[in-house]
């Protein structure tokens, strides 16, 4: 029931709204209770409102509004683009965008590939149940 | 001779603003050499004589007169441009047709004609599309592109598809009908070979990718969950 991701300096949030939907941004400073000032590597540090942000998991390590390259450090060391990727929601994140950009030849690869899938578990449960009932 | 390339004159009356010149009309009669071209030609613009016209030939009243005024139409001087080919289709891509007898399938497309339609090819072996004519508005075409570069396609065009014409044929009753029935139903052997010659070359680029052979040989549906507009063709 308490709260697990607290809006803080250096919290790694997700924006789900705007210009910038989908970018990871660190929070570097709270401007009052509904805005954030943001910043990421490629984006012009800016005020977001909470509404837009989505809060993760991960925290990194900074004082309040560091510059850019202290930021870009720091988010290094954290090694947050790693520990995003392999998180649950980034790898969820990762293949929605891959389904979503398939060409119409590689759904049809895909298909078959499922398909081709499906025939070999198929095989190896009728041999189970053979196996069973023999 | 041919043309030398000069830099584009300056004009010798520069605009102070839109319709004012910089320079009166004596100014300008000055820069422009007119006493020049004047004391040259002893005093006077130099003129020459108006070619003569030859008279034209007497006309004669007309006979009839229509009773009533007949409009004539409108100057029409615009000319027909060759369809504009969407970005995504180039020789070689993919297309999916949307219409007629061949719709869902996938078929490659080979070039456009002067008629603006696309010509295209199943390949005839892979799916049954032959050498055919589609048109640019009913056709997806897809990102997928295929080698086309072992293939000849100048000789096809409009006329090739044309319909082709009949012989006319004295009318006779019984024999007639069969007889037109059968010349009718075969493809000329020269047109089958059109279509293995193109083949040939484009199957064996198809088939050096994986699984386009399959891919071409299947039609193309929607199905559960497919949100054309957010699909990537």
């Amino acid at each position: 029931m308490p709260f697990k991701r607290y809006v803080e300096i250096g919290r790694v949030g997700l924006v789900n709204y705007g210009k910038d939907y989908g970018k990871l941004v660190v929070i570097v400073d709270v401007i009052d209770q509904n805005r954030a000032l943001v910043d990421a590597p490629d984006m012009v540090r800016s005020q977001l409102n909470f509404k837009r942000l989505t809060l993760t998991d991960i925290k990194i390590d900074i004082k309040r509004v560091p510059n850019k390259k202290t930021l870009v450090a720091a988010l290094e060391a954290a090694d947050v683009k790693n520990k995003w990727e392999s998180s649950s929601w980034g790898r969820k994140l990762i293949v929605q965008k891959k389904r979503a950009s398939l060409n119409d030849f590689d759904r049809f690869k895909i298909m078959l590939a499922k398909i081709k899938e499906a025939g070999v578990v198929r095989q190896e449960l009728a041999k189970l149940k053979k196996e069973t009932t023999a | 001779m041919a043309p030398q390339q000069r830099k584009p004159h300056v004009c010798r009356n520069p605009d102070l603003i839109r319709g004012v010149g910089k320079y009166s009309r004596s100014k300008m009669y000055h820069k422009r050499g007119l006493w020049a071209i004047k004391a040259k030609n002893g005093g006077a613009f130099p003129k020459h004589e108006k070619k003569a016209v030859a008279a034209a030939p007497a006309e004669k009243p007309p006979k009839f007169y229509p009773a009533d005024d007949v409009k004539k139409p409108l100057v029409n001087k615009r000319k027909a441009r060759l369809t504009k080919l969407r970005a995504s289709i180039t020789p070689g891509t993919v297309l999916i047709i949307l219409a007629g007898r061949f719709k869902g399938k996938r078929v490659v497309f080979l070039k456009q004609l002067t008629s603006g339609l696309l010509l295209v090819t199943g390949p005839f072996k892979i799916n049954g599309v032959p050498l055919r004519r589609v048109n640019q508005s009913y056709v997806i075409a897809t990102s997928t592109k295929v080698d086309i570069s072992g293939v000849n396609v100048e000789k096809f065009d409009d006329k090739y598809f044309g319909k082709q014409v009949e012989k006319k044929k004295k009318k006779g009753e019984g024999e007639f009908f069969e007889a037109e029935k059968e010349e009718k139903n075969t493809l000329p052997q020269d047109k089958k070979d059109d279509q293995k010659s193109v083949d040939a070359a484009l199957v064996k680029s198809i088939e050096a990718v994986p699984d386009l052979k399959s891919y071409l040989g299947a039609r193309f549906s929607l199905k559960a969950g497919m949100k054309p507009h957010e699909l990537v063709f």
